[in-house]
């Protein structure tokens, strides 16, 4: 079904409106959860990528960590729907943002079978430089400050991908810095 | 995404535009360049300044797209990386694979 995009919004006191400024922002206990599920077709990963999009600009992260989050998410999300439900339309893949003071998590889940992660070739051995896959989790650690991989009890696969807003401060600081 | 070609000095320029992502762009970067090998033209310049966003399976197709050309004898070089594409090939140590110009009169010189 073309309209089976279901978006769900949780909010406890989160206000829709960009945070302010960095003190104003870690000092407010603003929070909030937005959750999206969708059916196994990467065409909705522009609407996914969307969504990444417009919260880490109400989060008033910087454009280079608003495209890096965004691409971590998109390719999450691809690999959720390729590798974890193998392209299956009929399961589905869910997408949440916990969005608190200090960090915004992001967590990918799937229906998949889950795997481990520590046997995935490295990409940047010499002997995988060219091969035609295998980048996209490599790319997601990097751009992230913290991804975790876990099989589910219920089943299904879950991405926990996190990005702590004191990085942001603390580079805002150094640029500063450099700029005296 | 869409792939136009032009010959410069004998070189087959290819100017990308759009998208190099999951499902989108990697049969036709494919067609062509098998096209372009069945037909001997060998020295392939990508022009990637109006690539608008690439995630990593399109960096595994200027990958794939980089050994088929040289399995068949041939040279394929990148030309006007954005600084994102940059970024995602220098992170996983592609840029020592790729030989990229930022100006296309030495691209094109380079093949000589």
């Amino acid at each position: 079904m073309d309209a089976e995009l279901l978006t769900r919004f949780r909010y406890d006191d989160y206000d829709l409106k960009p945070l302010g400024d960095v003190t104003q922002r870690t000092n407010s206990a603003q929070k909030g959860e937005i959750e999206i599920s969708f059916a196994s077709e990467l065409r909705y990963l522009d609407i996914i990528q969307v969504v990444s999009d417009s919260i880490t600009r109400m989060l008033n992260f910087d454009d280079d960590t608003r495209y890096w989050v965004g691409m971590s998410v998109r390719e999450s999300v691809t690999n959720a729907i390729l590798h974890g439900n193998k392209m299956d339309e009929g399961k589905r893949v869910w997408v949440r943002f916990d969005l608190s003071p200090d960090r915004l998590v992001i967590y990918v889940r799937d229906q998949g079978a889950g795997f481990d992660e520590s046997k995935l070739p490295n990409p940047l051995d010499p002997r995988n430089l060219l091969r035609p896959s295998g980048r996209g989790i490599f790319y997601i650690r990097t751009f992230m400050d913290d991804v975790r991989y876990s099989v589910l009890a219920e089943g299904g696969m879950e991405v926990r991908m996190e990005k702590r807003l004191n990085n942001k401060l603390k580079s805002d600081q150094e640029g500063e810095a450099n700029a005296n | 995404m869409r792939i136009d070609t032009r010959t410069t000095d004998g070189i087959t320029v290819l100017d990308i535009h759009g998208r190099i992502t999951i499902g989108e762009g990697s049969v036709e970067m494919r067609n062509k360049l098998r096209e372009l090998l069945q037909a001997g033209k060998k020295d392939i310049l990508l022009n990637l300044g109006d690539v608008s966003y690439v995630d990593s399976s399109g960096i595994g197709e200027l990958v794939s797209c980089y050994t088929t050309v040289t399995n068949q004898g041939g040279r394929l070089k990148l030309l006007h990386l954005t600084k994102k594409v940059q970024e995602l090939l220098a992170i996983t140590k592609l840029l020592t694979v790729f030989e990229s110009y930022e100006d296309e009169k030495k691209a094109i010189g380079s093949f000589k």
